[in-house]
């Protein structure tokens, strides 16, 4: 139990309702809320995530000494991965600061359609890293919102791919059962509609099995799995729903080789629990996994050395806390973009949302930032607020997560008609007028 | 044939399930019986007993201690840890609001809750902590009648056993000892109790310690099943329904009442989820409570309602 005293500290800190901040906001500082959940049902998930983010932001600070000198302020606001929460959170943020958010990340699909028109009303760009609406990769009909990376739409689109591999070709999929146990929540649900039309194309038998919040009892389901035995199972889970799936299976003798599991249900929390039942298991990577890189090491150096880690340091390098990184990472390039065009100060909403359209981040600019192996070169224009959609598939073998594939690229030519006719639907029911990228520079 | 034993694989889960849900019923049963006090708390209970059971084992375990003494010294480490909070809540809580109103009792042990869920966490953390107490995998019955057996796993036994044990101990605990005799008097009306000379205070440690170690049995089932987290608060909620159906007095109502909300909410998920979208079960629960409750509102077992006018 030594981390016991730390555990209390930490939240203890949390508690008080700040992680990091500034006693009050300088004229040079450039606001960013961070929404999480370190506490609840979904906090073995959501904390080390908020760890990755705010360890990243102190680097900047304490390495660099902010972006080109604009140093990061930041407040944390509890949302517990629920809807309302986090609309009071954005609410009593987005306004900080001496520019207001810069913008804000939520960790939440449910959060991402309740504020996806307030950012837009109050031009503060929101940004969904993996997750969120996927049909607002259509940055003409949802200027700010970006789902950076991968939507749900490109990851089941990956998880099938991977499957036909598997199996010896798409051919193969004809007739084969696959099932999508998912949270009953609009994040469960996202990958719905793309799979529908998948299981057309190649003819494979789609059953969605919903999951009813937290998903601590899934007999039921596993019990319906058994009886119908499909061939593969995606499992769009978060939190304990996700070990208590795999341990179900195991109960059912359902072989864990044939699971697939999205990007969130595939961390060490969601496999250690189950122990060795868990051996075989596999997830979708949204791009980086677990492990060190050069970026770590400045982590370790200019943060944890200083005493001013948001964990425990062996937690360093975790597949979550690792997401967590990417995702500010990506923010500030984005910042360091719009300075580019706005001026090295603090900068609005609007003008940080410029520079995540206009982020274009090379393969040398990706070493160079520490990141080398973790991520792809990524390139955000008007038309795709995602700017990259490729993955990987990893393997939990008892210790660690081993990665099995190659890289999968979604395939967009199949994906977009049903991003434009979703997001074509929203415009029209919002009565929004899509702005016409091929005029924007 | 295939589907007879399909159906008997689904209403044996959920009949299993359902016990499982009885042992966090338990526990309100318990301080309602003894007290008229509804316990909101005792998910919370199941979570902090866990918390320390599983993190005081670890520690001993990485200690070098063989396992065997680990269970038996974490386990008396996680009965200490609620005794405290048992006479804690009685002193701070539930003894200063002597004579207050059944509300009131209930609404303080809302507050309750949030403070041993934060404190629990604060102090023991707020990862997944496995726990391996009893083994998880399943037998396969009957495979010669039916192709492929009937499922039936091992921790729901373990579960079922367990229950039963606390049952028969709790019955002979009321019926059969001072103690709880007393427990009795002090439920039907604690100042008169009090007029006889039974120590009330005493008697409330007493009776919350008593759900305390409920809530430690509990935890050691639900944490080898789904890991010691957060999560298992929720636990409560699924007791609720149970509750309902038995009745908060009695403690066999607690095992009936599980059994037909596991059994019914898998058979509703499994065969009526597919047709109106799955993922019922949850409500379902409530469904068969609501119905429990327009034909008999003390539940099925539970004590008539006399009121003089």
């Amino acid at each position: 139990m030594p981390s016991i005293a730390c555990n209390a500290l930490i939240l203890a800190t949390v508690a008080s309702g700040v992680v990091v901040s500034a006693p009050a906001a300088a004229q040079n500082e450039q606001f960013i809320p961070i929404l999480s959940y370190r506490t609840g049902p979904y906090a073995v998930n959501g904390a080390p995530y908020a760890n990755g983010v705010v360890d990243y932001y102190n680097l900047i600070n304490e390495r660099d000494g902010g972006i080109n000198g604009v140093k990061i302020l930041v407040e944390e606001c509890e949302t517990g991965y629920a809807t309302d929460k986090g609309v009071e959170c954005y609410e009593r943020l987005k306004s900080k600061g001496p520019t207001g958010a810069a913008f804000i990340n939520p960790l939440s699909t449910g959060i991402t359609f309740a504020l996806t028109e307030k950012t837009a009303t109050d031009k503060i760009p929101i940004i969904t890293m993996g997750y969120g609406r996927a049909d607002s990769k259509n940055g003409a009909v949802f200027p700010y919102n970006f789902p950076l990376l991968g939507t749900y739409w490109s990851a089941a689109d990956i998880a099938i791919q991977h499957v036909a591999k598997e199996l010896g070709g798409f051919d193969k999929l004809k007739g084969k059962k696959i099932s999508l146990l998912y949270h009953d929540s609009p994040y469960g649900k996202e990958p719905i509609p793309m799979l529908q039309v998948l299981a057309q194309k190649y003819g494979f038998e789609f059953t969605p099995i919903p999951v009813t919040h937290p998903g601590v009892e899934q007999k039921s389901q596993w019990l319906a799995i058994r009886q119908n035995r499909p061939d593969y199972v995606l499992v769009w889970g978060w939190g304990v729903m996700n070990s208590t799936a795999v341990k179900e299976a195991a109960a059912v003798a359902y072989p864990r080789e044939k699971m697939i599991g999205v990007w969130w249900s595939g961390a060490e929390p969601d496999v250690t629990p189950a122990g060795d039942q868990a051996i075989g298991y596999k997830s979708l990577m949204l791009q980086h996994g677990a492990g060190k890189f050069p970026v770590h090491a400045d982590i370790e150096k200019y943060v944890y050395a200083k005493g001013k880690g948001s964990t425990d340091s062996g937690k360093v390098g975790e597949v979550l806390y690792n997401r967590g990184v990417v995702n500010a990472m990506l923010g500030v390039e984005a910042i360091r973009k719009a300075q580019e065009k706005f001026g090295q100060k603090p900068l609005t909403g609007e003008q940080v949302r410029w520079g995540l359209e206009n982020l274009n981040l090379s393969e040398a600019r990706i070493k160079e930032l520490g990141f080398d192996g973790m991520l792809k070169p990524i390139k955000i224009s008007c038309s795709d607020h995602e700017g990259t959609r490729d993955g990987r598939v990893q393997q939990w073998d008892g210790k660690s997560w081993k990665i099995i594939s190659d890289w999968y690229t979604a395939d967009e030519p199949l994906i977009d008609p049903l991003v434009r006719d979703v997001s074509a639907k929203y415009a029209a029911d919002k009565k929004a007028q899509p702005r016409e990228c091929s005029k924007e520079s | 044939m295939i589907a007879l034993g399909q159906f008997l694989e689904v209403l044996i889960g959920g009949l299993m399930s359902g016990v499982l849900y009885s042992l966090v019923a338990l526990g309100f049963v318990l301080i309602f019986k003894a007290s008229g006090v509804f316990n909101f708390a005792q998910g919370a209970m199941v979570l902090l007993a866990g918390l320390a059971l599983v993190r005081a084992l670890d520690l001993l375990v990485a200690n070098g201690f063989p396992l065997w003494a680990a269970i038996v010294l974490g386990i008396a480490f996680a009965a200490a840890i609620m005794a405290t909070t048992a006479w804690l809540i009685e002193r701070f809580v539930i003894g200063p609001l002597v004579n207050q109103d059944g509300l009131t009792l209930f609404m303080s042990t809302i507050g309750v809750t949030f403070v041993i869920e934060g404190a629990a966490e604060m102090i023991f953390g707020s990862d997944v902590y496995p726990l391996r107490l009893f083994p998880t995998d399943a037998w396969f019955v009957l495979e010669d009648v039916f192709p492929g057996g009937i499922l039936v796993n091992k921790l729901d036994v373990w579960g079922a056993l367990i229950a039963g044990i606390l049952v028969a101990g709790l019955a002979i605990f009321f019926q059969r000892t001072k103690t709880g005799r007393a427990l009795r008097a002090v439920a039907d009306d604690h100042l008169a109790a009090h007029s006889v000379g039974i120590p009330i205070g005493w008697i409330w440690f007493v009776v919350w310690l008593a759900a305390g170690l409920v809530a430690l049995v509990a935890a050691t089932v639900w944490g080898t099943k789904l890991g010691v987290q957060f999560s298992i608060t929720f636990l409560a909620l699924k007791a609720l329904p149970v509750l309902i159906i038995g009745g908060l007095t009695s403690i066999p109502g607690a095992i009936a009442g599980g059994l037909i909300v596991g059994a019914g909410e898998k058979i509703a998920e499994v065969y009526l989820g597919p047709s109106i979208g799955g993922g019922i079960e949850y409500w379902f629960a409530y469904v068969l409570a609501l119905a429990v409750l327009l034909v008999r509102p003390q539940g099925l077992f539970g004590e008539r309602i006399i009121e003089r006018v």
